[in-house]
């Protein structure tokens, strides 16, 4: 989630007071308030919209929803001077094959301008950039640069400059190894002969993108009057988008944008401002919204949005990257017009409706339960390895029918493979509470077949009665059968080995339903009781509930 | 007279029982006398006194008590007895041969000093102790000595030598000890003495009404026993669904209400329905591994009319969109996930509509379900929780439909106050976010995430671009703010009192 910090004072200077009903215009323009103080107002800019990552940027597209400043906004962009060249080798292909680059000049930087394109810099590479992996920028103040510049790829011992917050000059490896902002980003560089820098005409090193730039050309200072801009990266597109978003906010502070040529096989002028054209269909726009807008609406709503609109044809803004389809546009007319100024309404369609069959049995099985003064329980999906095993008298290392969660913050990390073990568990952390305790739960455990590597998910229901005994347990399962008019039969187990090992021999039975095991009950072995420090008897049953749903009728 | 009849019909048993012995001062006695025990005794003394027949007046009262040293001292003499009986053979010795022969610790042996020093039976001379006493004032037993023989005592009915004996001992170290105890003082009233003077047998009253009785009769020729109406009884506890299970079938009530059909599917998916249905590229950010949960498996795509589709609408885009101009790895699909949203099932609702050649159009279906996140647990987040979900299928539905819809839904859930912001899906536009008044807190409280999906979206699953409003509303905090449950941890802490104690869904 990307948050912009906005300077309250400078708010209300350049754009207004910020009351409530500004901080409500706010949100209805699609950029929450996430706080607000007497210093500072912080929102949360969603990630289309990566050209309000800064505070000119937010305030060139809210001026327009105010209807302040509406429209296309232009630029002026200055031709190429003498030697504003990028010259991309053939060595980088492989590497990060493209590049696009500007000089902006005559800025004046302050405090508080530099730290936005700071900011910004840093907001673009974690959102539209994935983190520097798509794309990186680059500024640098040009007075320390001699230009022409070259983009190429070259062998890591034989680059040499020294870094950002470093004391002394460091080999390309070194810093991957060393440097703080080398080894965040050193997974990017991972398994290149070559790493990518950017060299001026006097063979410095400017950076070595995506990781770091040279402390002597890479710093801008409040002295800094022109920088030279380059983003390099995969994606063309996105590349260009991202040098438009730099460029103009640097306009936006009062720079003046010049192009660059940027010399690959043939040669581009980079920042390329011209508007992207699309056409919109307005009785499209007015059928989705359920509006009836007159082409002059619609136009002054797509201004205010900072789009022009003739003849069907929107001219939208360069440093749009979220615009792919014309519901793109739609949404801005939307957005424009006022969310808050559409009137609910509920179509007369009829449909009839109807609830999934299984959650109907699941509920009258619940129902049953409930009537026996059972409490129904909720637990978690995923588990805990040693509540799934040791604690159930199971070796872990044994299974491989269980699912593992890769990644997991928690220790919560494979997929529940019973309900008996949250019972148990329940019952464990509930040894203060009044007895007698009687609890079930229905959902769904996971599983992967040892044999055929299939990966099923299906619906169980398991009870716990403490202090319970067997007959307890077999008159509840026998009583909730009946119930539901369904025949089951309970016998001994065949082989002890197949029945889980947390019941007592002896005092386990399986559930045969349509002449298949369901399921098992019995009383829980003192030793299990133990692992959980459980200081009454439980008798348990757990069964799975699919041949129960395939009998009563699925969906 | 009436009235005395009357109260009488209310006595228990026991109450009946103790009630010629409650002039006896002491509990103890009334316990002897009634051959109850005192936990009976206490209840039908506050049984009586609820009667206003007797007054219980509690006192506070300071007993001493023989402390572990006193205990010891009682039976081994006090320090100053098994020194003064050194002295008796000895006349004259030195301090350290004194405390050497007695074998007296440091503190007592210097308490032991003090004490017969200040009854004048010693005098301390170049470090040496004198006897200075008679042989029969040696062998007189000490105020001290008497008191620690009869302790307990009550502080109040000391004589003058034991207050002596109790200020001479009081700040030596664990010789006694002093503690409250408090004592129950029964005062009869003008009432309990007017039923005293009556004859207490005035009747035999039925108390439980047993088959015996109705099968005998006898309830034709006695009276029943009245019992106190008003007196507390213990709590009782039912059988319950879980509250999260309860809002969850109001949820599924409400859709149902208006006509919407259920969707039910697995909480694991594939990456392809989870996300690249969704027109979810592949290195958006929700798809690695620090938002999502993925298994370490890979599962089968769907038909590969489908499967071509979604690629297309990903590379170069579908009905005129863009796309995202990628290249689509298929491999990247067939990731298992754990859902992050119930979506994943009306994109699969959708591709069954599209194959089955739209012919039920239009058509509303719904999901309540679990979805996971990659998250830590704390009072506010969770990596599970619980969404509904709900699309309306239909070639006329707008922006306005989709408002509709989510205004009645947050209104049967109890939430009369909404807003909808603009906000961002990869898969909607118009997207919306969607808030609810928070009357407590005074502020809006975000809960619906929305919009209507893209042509990206439906044109691959449906076969043609029809509008397809979705929502999925984030449930826990409604369920929170209903509940009144400031954690969200307790939704699946499953403490049982609580869930014995949790009110019912009233909706």
């Amino acid at each position: 989630m990307a948050i912009i910090s906005i300077n309250k004072k400078i708010f209300e200077k350049e754009i207004g007071k910020l009351d409530e009903k500004m901080q409500e215009r706010i949100a209805m323009f699609g950029t929450p308030i996430e706080t607000i103080n007497e210093q500072e107002l912080q929102l949360e800019i969603f990630p289309n919209r990566p050209d309000m990552l800064s505070y000119h940027g937010f305030k060139r597209a809210f001026l327009g929803f105010l209807g302040k400043k509406t429209g296309l906004i232009s630029y002026k962009i200055n031709k190429p001077e003498k030697n504003y060249r990028v010259t991309v080798d053939s060595s980088v292909n492989s590497i990060r094959p493209y590049t696009v680059c500007a000089i902006v000049k005559n800025l004046k930087f302050d405090s508080e301008k530099i730290k936005e394109i700071i900011d910004v810099q840093e907001k673009i590479h974690f959102t539209l950039g994935r983190k520097r992996k798509k794309l990186a920028i680059g500024i640098y103040p040009l007075e320390k640069i001699k230009l022409p510049i070259t983009f190429k790829a070259l062998e890591p011992d034989k680059i040499k400059f020294r870094p950002l917050e470093s004391e002394r000059e460091m080999s390309g490896l070194e810093i991957l190894q060393k440097h703080p902002a080398g080894k965040e980003y050193a997974h990017l560089l991972a398994g290149k002969v070559k790493f990518p820098v950017f060299i001026d005409a006097e063979n410095k090193i400017l950076s070595m993108p995506p990781v770091i730039n040279s402390d002597l050309t890479g710093k801008i200072t409040q002295e800094t009057k022109d920088v030279f801009i380059e983003c390099s990266g995969f994606d063309w597109a996105a590349l260009n988008k991202c040098l438009n978003i730099i460029t103009t906010t640097l306009a936006d502070m009062g720079g003046e944008i010049y192009q660059m040529e940027v010399k690959y096989k043939r040669t581009y002028l980079t920042p390329d401002l011209a508007p992207e054209k699309m056409k919109i269909n307005l009785d499209d726009a007015n059928k989705l919204l359920g509006l009836e807008l007159k082409e002059k609406e619609i136009k002054n709503l797509l201004e205010k949005m900072g789009h022009n609109y003739s003849k069907g044809i929107v001219e939208i803004p360069a440093w749009r990257v979220d615009v792919l389809h014309e519901v793109d546009l739609i949404e801005d007319i939307a957005i424009a017009y006022g969310y808050e100024n559409f009137t609910p309404e509920i179509p007369e369609i009829s449909t009839i409706g109807q609830e999934s069959q299984t959650e109907i049995i699941k509920r009258k099985i619940s129902e049953i339960l409930t009537g026996l003064n059972f409490l129904e329980l909720s637990n978690f999906h995923l588990t805990k390895k040693p509540d799934q095993f040791a604690k159930m008298g199971l070796n872990e290392k044994n299974s491989k029918e269980v699912l593992e969660i890769e990644n997991s913050k928690t220790d919560y990390n494979i997929l529940r493979k019973d309900l008996s073990h949250y019972a148990l568990k329940i019952l464990s952390e509930n040894v203060d509470v009044e007895y007698p305790q009687k609890i079930f739960e229905t959902g769904r455990v996971f599983c992967v077949s040892e044999k055929t590597n299939e990966i099923s998910e299906s619906e169980k229901l398991c009870l716990a009665i403490t202090p319970g005994n067997f007959t307890e347990a077999k008159q509840v399962i026998e009583y909730l059968f009946k119930m539901m008019d369904l025949n089951i039969k309970i016998d001994e187990p065949d082989i002890q080995q197949d029945a889980p090992v947390h019941f007592i021999e002896g005092r386990t039975a399986k559930i045969i339903f349509e002449g298949k095991t369901i399921g098992y009950l019995g009383e829980i072995h003192p030793k299990i009781l133990s692992n959980w420090r459980i200081k009454m008897p439980v008798s348990l049953c757990e069964i799975s509930l699919e041949d129960i749903f395939e009998k009563l009728g699925t969906d | 007279m009436e009235d005395i009849k009357k109260i009488a019909e209310y006595l228990s048993p026991n109450e009946k029982r103790i009630l010629p012995f409650i002039k006896e001062k002491d509990i103890q006695e009334i316990c002897r006398k009634s051959a109850l025990d005192k936990v009976a005794v206490l209840r039908a003394l506050e049984y009586l006194q609820n009667k206003k027949i007797v007054i219980l007046n509690t006192k506070k009262e300071k007993i001493v008590e023989i402390g572990v040293n006193g205990a010891l001292y009682k039976r081994k003499g006090l320090p100053e007895r098994r020194l003064l009986n050194l002295l008796d053979t000895k006349k004259i010795i030195s301090l350290e041969e004194a405390q050497k022969q007695s074998k007296l610790s440091d503190d007592e042996f210097k308490a032991s000093i003090g004490a017969l020093k200040k009854k004048a039976f010693i005098e301390l001379k170049n470090g040496k102790i004198i006897l200075n006493t008679t042989k029969e004032e040696i062998s007189r037993k000490s105020l001290e000595e008497s008191f620690i023989e009869y302790l307990p005592l009550n502080i109040a009915s000391l004589t003058p030598e034991q207050k002596f004996a109790l200020d001479s001992l009081k700040n030596r170290r664990d010789i006694i000890d002093t503690r409250e105890e408090s004592i129950i003082e029964i005062e009869i009233t003008e009432l309990g003495k007017k039923i005293l003077k009556q004859d207490l047998n005035i009747e035999d009253l039925i108390e439980s009404l047993t088959p015996e009785i109705l099968k005998k009769g006898v309830w034709k020729s006695k009276k029943f026993r009245r019992y106190n109406v008003t007196s507390q009884v213990p709590e009782i506890n039912g059988g319950k669904r879980h509250f999260v299970n309860q809002a969850s079938d109001y949820a599924r009530k409400i859709w149902t209400e208006m006509g919407f059909k259920e969707m039910n599917g697995n909480l694991l998916q594939s990456s392809f329905w989870n996300f690249d249905a969704l027109f979810t590229a592949q290195d958006h950010p929700v798809r690695e591994m620090q938002d999502t949960f993925f298994i370490n498996k890979k599962t089968e795509l769907p038909a590969s009319k489908i499967v071509k589709a979604v690629k297309q609408s990903h590379e170069k885009g579908v009905n005129g969109s863009k796309g995202w101009q990628y290249s689509w790895n298929e491999e990247e699909a067939k990731r298992l996930v754990l859902r992050t949203h119930t979506t994943c099932l009306s994109a699969q609702t959708l591709a069954k509509l599209g194959e089955a050649g739209l012919k039920e159009l239009p058509a509303k279906f719904f999901a309540v379900g679990k979805c996971f996140r990659n998250e830590t647990i704390d009072w506010g987040h969770g990596f599970e929780f619980n969404q509904t979900e709900g699309i309306v299928v239909d070639e006329n539905a707008n922006f306005k439909h989709l408002i509709g819809y989510l205004k009645e839904f947050a209104k049967k859930m109890g939430f009369e106050k909404v807003r909808f912001r603009p906000a961002y899906f990869p898969y909607t536009e118009p997207s919306l976010e969607g808030d609810v008044w928070n009357e407590e807190k005074q502020k809006w409280m975000e809960v619906f995430g929305a919009g209507i999906f893209r042509p990206e979206v439906t044109e691959p699953l449906l076969g043609k671009p029809i509008p397809v409003l979705a929502w999925g509303p984030g449930f826990d905090r409604m369920i929170m703010r209903i509940y009144n449950i400031q954690d969200l941890r307790e939704f699946y802490k499953n403490d049982l009192s609580l869930l014995r104690k949790i009110k019912f869904w009233i909706k």
